[in-house]
C-alpha cells in the first residue's frame, strides 16, 4: 500500500494540539472560580503557618512564648490588656507587651497556649488521617485488585495459628511452641503446592475455597464501623497512657473504613480498564499496575474523604481534651483550653469564644476547601458553579 | 488440524480453547450455570497476515482475544505460539512472551492512562522489556511516535490533550514498543469517525508491510474487516460458524448465519435490491445453551439432527470450514 503513507503524515500537519496546560494550572484555574475553597485553603494555608511558628516559638528550654508560664496575680486577664509590670519579674513579662488574647484563670497567656495548641491540633489532623488513609489504600486496594482471589481453610489454619504464637509467644510452653509453628509450615508448604492438584478426603477440605478476599475485607469495614466511633476511642484511650501519640493511632485506626472503600470502589472499576489491561499485556509487574497505574487515578476522592477527615479528626481530638482523655494537662490543646474556659463562662468568655472559634474556623476551612477539591477534582460536578 | 493454504510459517495455533465464566447466586455464591464465552475455538495463524473475527456484541470476540494473550486463564484447550504451548505458564514463566503479541484496544480514551504523559505510557513496555538507559528509551519513544504519525513533542502531554484518533496511534505506538509479532487489534476503529477510521487502517496497513506483522483484527464492520483480513472467522455465542480466506467467506458463504450477517451488512446504493430476511429473534444468552448448534433457535434450515448432536466444523474445499451439516452438499 503505497498511498498510505502520504495520508498518514497529513494528520501529522492536522495535529493541532491545544496551548499546554499542566495540571497544577488546570487545577489553579479551576479553585480560582470556586470562591469558597479558596478561602478555605487560605485559611488552611494560615494555620499552618501559625501552627508551625507556634510549635517553634513555644518549644525548647526558654521558649520565646512560654504557654505553661504561670503569674496567678495576673489571672483572667481579658484579651489586648497591658500586663501590670510592677507586680511581674522581668522573666514574666510577656514578649509582645501585651496579653493579645488574655489570660486564664492561672493567669498564662492565652496566645501562647493557642499556638502550642494549634501545632497538637495539626499534627493530630494530618498524622491520624495519614495513617486512616495509608491503611484505606492498602485495605482497599487489596480488595479490589486481589479481591477475587478466595481464602482456603488451610489459609485460615494458618492466620489463627499465628496469631496464637504471636500473642501467646511467652506462656506456651517450648513443645507446644514447636507442634504449633511445625503445623504452621506444614500447611503452608501444601500450600504452595496446592494450587493445580486435586485432592481426596481430608485434604481436599483444607483446600476448599471459604470466601473471597473481598468479602474479608468489606466484612472487616462493616463490622468497624458499626461501632460508635467516638466510644471506641473513649475505652481504648482510657486504657492507653495519655500520650498524644496515641490519641493520633487511635483516631487513625479506626476511620480508616471511608478510604478503603473509596478506594476499593476505584480499583473495581479501574481494573477493567484498557490501560490496565494494556500494562498487562505489556508484562508490568502488579506491583508498578497498582502504585504507578491505579493508585494516581484511585486517589483523588480519597484526598477529598482525608481533608475533611483531618477537620474531623481535629474535632475529635478537641473532643477527647474537652473530656479531659486528651493529651495530659500542661499541655496545651485548643480541647482543654476550652475545657478549662467553661468554669469561667461568664467571668471571662474569652477563654471559651477563642479555642471555639479556632476550631470551628480550621474545621470549617477544611471542610470547605474538601468540597471544592471534590468538585474539581470531579469533572462532572465542574460545570455547576 | 490442517495446515493454512499459506504454508508452514505457522504464528498461532489455538485448539479447542475454552472459557467458561461462573454464574453465582445467593449467600454461599453457588455456581448456578455457566457463561460460554469461548466455547471450543480452534484457530492458526501465520506470520504476516491477518485474522478477521467478526460476530455479533457478546459472541466472545474479546474474551478470545484476551485468552489468546494470557490475559484471561483458558478453561481448556491449548495455545500455541510459534510451536511452543503457552496454556499453562506462570506469570513469570509467561512474561518473555508478552512481548511478541500485544493488543490494541477499541476505546481511545479508555486505553491510555490519564494521569501519565504520552511517553511515560509508551515507556511502560520499553522498560518491562528492559531496554537499558532512560536515553535508549527517550530515543525508541520519539522513533514509534513518529512511526505512527505524531510528532515526537507529545511525548510530554498528557492523553486528554489528544483526538481520538491520535490517541489511537498513541496506543499503537504503545503495543509496537516492545517489537511484537502479533498484534490483536480489538475494535480498533469501530469508535472512530469514517475518515480517521481510514487513516488508521492505512496505518496498520503500512505497519504490517513494514514490520512484518500478524494481526488478529476484531471488528464488527464487515466492509473494514473485508479490507483488512486475508481470512476471515466468524464467531457465533463462542464458537467459529465458518472460517476461510476472506474473499471465499465473503462471495461464497455457507452457513445460514454468515448468511444472515453478511447480508444485513447495509450496501453504499440506495437503489439496491435487497433480497434477504432479517433474523427474528436476539442473540440468545451465553448462559447454559441448549446443547447441538448454537445458532439452532434462529436458524431458517434448523432440523433435528441440529438440537442433538455435536456439530464440528466441516472442511469445505482448503482452509474454507463451515460449522453445518446441512449446507456442506451445495
Amino acid at each position: 500500500m503505497q498511498d498510505s503513507g502520504s495520508e498518514h503524515t497529513l494528520s501529522t500537519e492536522a495535529l493541532d494540539l491545544p496551548a499546554r496546560q499542566t495540571r497544577l494550572q488546570e487545577f489553579w484555574a479551576q479553585l480560582r472560580k470556586n470562591r469558597l475553597a479558596l478561602i478555605g485553603l487560605v485559611i488552611f494555608v494560615l494555620f499552618f503557618i501559625v501552627a508551625v511558628t507556634g510549635m517553634v516559638l513555644t518549644t525548647g528550654t526558654s521558649p520565646q512564648l512560654d504557654s505553661s508560664l504561670v503569674r496567678l496575680q495576673e489571672k483572667l486577664r481579658p484579651p489586648l490588656s497591658r500586663p501590670n509590670l510592677k507586680s511581674l519579674q522581668a522573666d514574666e513579662v510577656p514578649v509582645l507587651g501585651i496579653y493579645l488574647l488574655g489570660t486564664d484563670e492561672l493567669g498564662r497567656d492565652v496566645f501562647a497556649r493557642m499556638l502550642q495548641g494549634a501545632w497538637v491540633s495539626l499534627t493530630v489532623g494530618f498524622v491520624a488521617v495519614g495513617i486512616a488513609v495509608l491503611i484505606g489504600i492498602i485495605l482497599g486496594g487489596l480488595s479490589g485488585y486481589y479481591g477475587h482471589s478466595p481464602v482456603r481453610v488451610a489459609q485460615v489454619f494458618i492466620a489463627v495459628l499465628v496469631v496464637l504464637v504471636v500473642t501467646n509467644w511467652s506462656r506456651l510452653s517450648f513443645k507446644t511452641l514447636a507442634v504449633l509453628i511445625s503445623i504452621t509450615v506444614a500447611l503452608a508448604v501444601f500450600l504452595l503446592f496446592s494450587r493445580k492438584k486435586e485432592f481426596g478426603g481430608p485434604l481436599f477440605l483444607l483446600n476448599t475455597q471459604l470466601f473471597s478476599v473481598d468479602m474479608l475485607i468489606t466484612g472487616l469495614i462493616d463490622i468497624m464501623l458499626c461501632f460508635p466511633s467516638f466510644f471506641l476511642i473513649l475505652t481504648v484511650v482510657a486504657l492507653l497512657p495519655a500520650s498524644i501519640y496515641n490519641i493520633m493511632i487511635v483516631i487513625g485506626l479506626t476511620s480508616w473504613m471511608g478510604a478503603a472503600r473509596f478506594v476499593r470502589a476505584e480499583f473495581l472499576s479501574l481494573r477493567e480498564q484498557d490501560f490496565v489491561t494494556a500494562a498487562r499485556a505489556l508484562g508490568v509487574s502488579d506491583w508498578r499496575i497498582i502504585f504507578r497505574h491505579m493508585v494516581p487515578n484511585a486517589i483523588a476522592p480519597v484526598l477529598v474523604s482525608a481533608t475533611i477527615g483531618i477537620a474531623g479528626a481535629i474535632l475529635t481530638e478537641a473532643g477527647l481534651s474537652f473530656l479531659g482523655f486528651g493529651v495530659p494537662p500542661p499541655h496545651a490543646t485548643w480541647g482543654n483550653i476550652l475545657s478549662d474556659g467553661k468554669n469561667y463562662l461568664f467571668d471571662a468568655p474569652w477563654l471559651t469564644i477563642i479555642p471555639g472559634v479556632a476550631i470551628l474556623v480550621v474545621v470549617l476551612s477544611f471542610n470547605l476547601f474538601g468540597e471544592g477539591l471534590r468538585d474539581i477534582l470531579n469533572p462532572k460536578l465542574r460545570e455547576r458553579h | 488440524m490442517k495446515e493454512d493454504s499459506s504454508g508452514n510459517n505457522v504464528i498461532l495455533k489455538v485448539q479447542g480453547l475454552k472459557k467458561y465464566f461462573p454464574v453465582r447466586r445467593g449467600v454461599l455464591q453457588r455456581v448456578i450455570g455457566w457463561i460460554m464465552a469461548v466455547d471450543g475455538v480452534d484457530l492458526e495463524l501465520s506470520g504476516g497476515k491477518t485474522l478477521g473475527l467478526v460476530g455479533e456484541s457478546g459472541c466472545g470476540k474479546s474474551t478470545l482475544a484476551r485468552l489468546i494473550l494470557k490475559l484471561v486463564e483458558p478453561d481448556a484447550g491449548n495455545i500455541f505460539f510459534r510451536g511452543e504451548e503457552i496454556t499453562g505458564l506462570s506469570r513469570v514463566e509467561m512474561k518473555p512472551y508478552r512481548r511478541f503479541m500485544q493488543i490494541i484496544f477499541q476505546d481511545p480514551f479508555g486505553s491510555l492512562n490519564p494521569r501519565m504523559t504520552v511517553g511515560q505510557s509508551i515507556e511502560e513496555g520499553l522498560r518491562a522489556v528492559g531496554v537499558g538507559s532512560l536515553e535508549q528509551r527517550r530515543r525508541r519513544v520519539v522513533e514509534l511516535l513518529e512511526m505512527v504519525g505524531i510528532p515526537a513533542l507529545a511525548a510530554q502531554r498528557y492523553p486528554h490533550e489528544f483526538s481520538g484518533g491520535q490517541r489511537q496511534r498513541i496506543g499503537i505506538a504503545r503495543a509496537l514498543s516492545v517489537d511484537p509479532e502479533l498484534i490483536i487489534c480489538d475494535e480498533p476503529v469501530s469508535a472512530l469517525d469514517v475518515s480517521i477510521q481510514a487513516q488508521i487502517l492505512n496505518l496498520l496497513r503500512s505497519l504490517q508491510e513494514g514490520l512484518g506483522l500478524t494481526y488478529i483484527f476484531i471488528a464488527h464492520d464487515l466492509h473494514v474487516v473485508e479490507y483488512v483480513s486475508d481470512n476471515v472467522a466468524i464467531m457465533y455465542l463462542g464458537h467459529i460458524m465458518e472460517y476461510g480466506p476472506a474473499e471465499v467467506v465473503y462471495s461464497q458463504h455457507l452457513h445460514p448465519y454468515s448468511s444472515a450477517l453478511l447480508e444485513a451488512a447495509p450496501v453504499p446504493d440506495p437503489s439496491a435490491k435487497r433480497s434477504w430476511t432479517p433474523l427474528a429473534g436476539d442473540v440468545p444468552s451465553p448462559f447454559n445453551p441448549p446443547p447441538g448448534c448454537k445458532f439452532q433457535n434462529r436458524c431458517p434450515l434448523v432440523e433435528d439432527r441440529c438440537r442433538k448432536g455435536e456439530i464440528t466444523l466441516y472442511e469445505v474445499n482448503g482452509a474454507h470450514r463451515v460449522r453445518c451439516w446441512k449446507v456442506l452438499g451445495r
